[in-house]
């Protein structure tokens, strides 16, 4: 009889955990989409502005999202351009060359940086900006540091992925190049590296995903409700996700309100799109990795 | 120098590069927040509450309200994870258990932004309504919404540790006739219980180091929340509020005292995760 019990209530608990969390999650996407999506137009990205003279820089918008969609696209160029390099080559010597302690000891520190939460970072690039403008006037919190400070935020992800790409390479490929005489770095450069690039591409995009999605970060290195497409890399900016944030506590009319729906339907868009394609890299690897002669 | 030992020292630069700057944050922190270090100032700080007018510049509310907004959305992520977990690996069939874990995985790439946004303007009215008091930006509805947040990420290293059990001890129980659910109650959950706790600990860091839900949904006012209908601000929606104040206010420099005791924290979890064996970096 007890048995009984338990096997009813275990059963039933984990489907309605289950049911409730699927339900809460879809009432989430679909709220958003049954109300952004009637907000999607020409308008919404250009305000009054004709779509050809925005792509040909004759005219600022003024009133639509396209200086924080451009913003967004920059910020994670910059971020991501700055942080791959440096993630890649850090996550190939964790790989390829870290022994023992050393190993364990940068592997402590990029799981500190990956823990640390966004805020922080964002505090420590806005510390950075705060010294910078003792001894350069010119310097405020901007694109740059923001960038750098996302930069720092993917980091840990991009040496992790990379790290893992290359450990998970099958010992049957790793030896075959030494075995014909190759040396540490030509197997390093012409047959791992090569091999985990799916693996670390998936990682790239998902720091390009983190970058666009991060609000903490920009909110204290430089993003600001209204500045336009940026001029330089030491000007400030706007941001899709900010702008998100910004409207759900200033909006001034329904209007303005819509614009903040449709605004979250496209960065929703943004991010599962990336999502995809970061999850069928990954796939494309496990794949490999498992099934290669 | 030869090529090979160029690129080895490129690749350790890189390595170095990285660390250092970990620790070049922890540094920051200590010298921004130096003048309320000297004298042990620090500890007096965590304990006093906030009142500017009084000369009082304490982050003991923030740190309640940190810790309470953490506590309580661990509360309904943790059985609400488990038990989607268990129906996934073990309960559901295959074809729904794959529709779930494509969907679970789909929900960590949701910005949390969006999470935020529909939280200010579904959720916080739906709590205001059903409990009539206050406007429904409160603790309650911050860590409900942040259990969603951090809920998609513990199903996935629960199935992930549910998973690992060998297969020979579950084809074991199968073979003893064994039911799912006692498959689950007595092989699964007890050999999964070091990756249970990893879950756990890991997540905990993730609601503590959020910024958005608390800054949105839990109101922000500055006062130890008496009950899950308060309003509360964290450490982190502190940081964010206050930097719009003056450069040399002393308002301004505790925020470099919040910054330091959520850096604490983040080091600790990693600390806690790593003897638990798992960095949580697995499964991003």
């Amino acid at each position: 009889m007890r048995a009984r019990f338990t096997e009813i209530f275990v059963t039933s608990f984990t489907w309605v955990s289950g049911l409730l969390f699927l339900s809460a999650a879809f009432t989430v996407i679909g709220f958003l989409l049954v109300k952004g999506i009637p907000a999607l137009s020409v308008s919404l990205l250009f305000g009054e502005t004709a779509p050809v003279d925005v792509f040909l820089l004759r005219r600022q918008v003024l009133t639509g999202l396209f200086p924080a969609i451009a913003g967004t696209c920059l910020l994670v160029i910059l971020a991501v351009g700055m942080a791959t390099p440096v993630g890649l080559a850090a996550g190939i010597y964790l790989a390829e060359y870290g022994r023992g302690s050393l190993k364990n000891f940068f592997s402590l520190f990029y799981d500190i940086l990956a823990g640390v939460p966004s805020i922080v970072i964002g505090l420590f690039g806005f510390s950075i900006a705060i010294i910078l403008h003792r001894y350069v006037n010119d310097i405020y919190p901007c694109l740059l540091i923001s960038a750098l400070a996302l930069a720092l935020l993917v980091l840990p992800y991009l040496i992790r992925t990379t790290q893992f790409a290359m450990e998970s390479i099958p010992s049957k490929i790793r030896l075959t190049a030494p075995a014909l005489g190759a040396t540490k770095l030509q197997n390093i450069v012409y047959v791992l590296f090569p091999r985990s690039l799916p693996g670390i591409s998936s990682g790239i995009i998902l720091a390009i995903g983190r970058c666009a999605e991060d609000t903490a970060v920009i909110m204290l290195t430089g993003v600001v409700a209204s500045a336009g497409i940026p001029g330089s890399l030491l000007s400030a900016y706007e941001a899709l996700p900010f702008y998100i944030y910004y409207i759900s506590s200033q909006y001034r009319d329904a209007a303005e309100l819509q614009t903040g729906y449709g605004a979250a339907v496209i960065l929703l868009v943004i991010c599962a799109c990336l999502f995809l394609v970061a999850f069928y890299l990954k796939n494309r690897l496990i794949e490999r990795m498992f099934y290669s002669r | 120098m030869n090529r090979a030992t160029l690129a080895e020292a490129g690749f350790l630069g890189a390595a170095v590069l990285s660390a250092s700057l970990t620790a070049l944050i922890l540094m920051f922190m200590l010298f921004l927040g130096f003048p309320l270090l000297r004298g042990g100032h620090f500890f007096t700080l965590l304990t006093t509450s906030w009142n500017p007018d009084k000369g009082l510049f304490g982050i003991y509310p923030m740190l309640t309200g940190t810790l309470s907004i953490v506590f309580l959305s661990l509360l309904w992520a943790f059985p609400l994870s488990l038990g989607t977990s268990a129906l996934m690996s073990v309960i559901a069939p295959p074809v729904f258990s794959k529709f779930c874990k494509k969907t679970v995985q789909m929900l960590t790439g949701i910005p949390t932004v969006i999470y935020g946004f529909v939280g200010v303007f579904l959720l916080v009215p739906f709590i205001r309504e059903v409990f009539a008091s206050g406007s429904g930006m409160s603790i309650l509805s911050a860590s409900l919404m942040l259990s969603m947040v951090i809920s998609p990420t513990m199903i996935l290293i629960y199935t992930d540790a549910f998973e690992s059990v060998p297969a020979s001890y579950t084809a074991a129980a199968d073979a003893l006739g064994a039911t799912p659910v006692q498959k689950l109650i007595y092989v699964i959950l007890p050999y999964s219980r070091d990756g249970i706790f990893s879950g756990i600990v890991l997540s905990a860091g993730r609601a503590m180091g959020d910024t958005i839900i608390a800054l949105m949904i839990a109101g922000n006012a500055v006062a130890v929340p008496g009950s899950v209908l308060d309003s509360a601000r964290a450490l982190t929606s502190h940081i964010a509020l206050v930097i719009a104040a003056d450069f040399d206010s002393i308002e301004f420099k505790t925020i470099f005292a919040a910054g330091l005791v959520l850096y604490a924290f983040a080091a600790f979890i990693i600390f806690i995760a790593r003897i638990i064996g798992r960095t949580g970096m697995k499964k991003i």
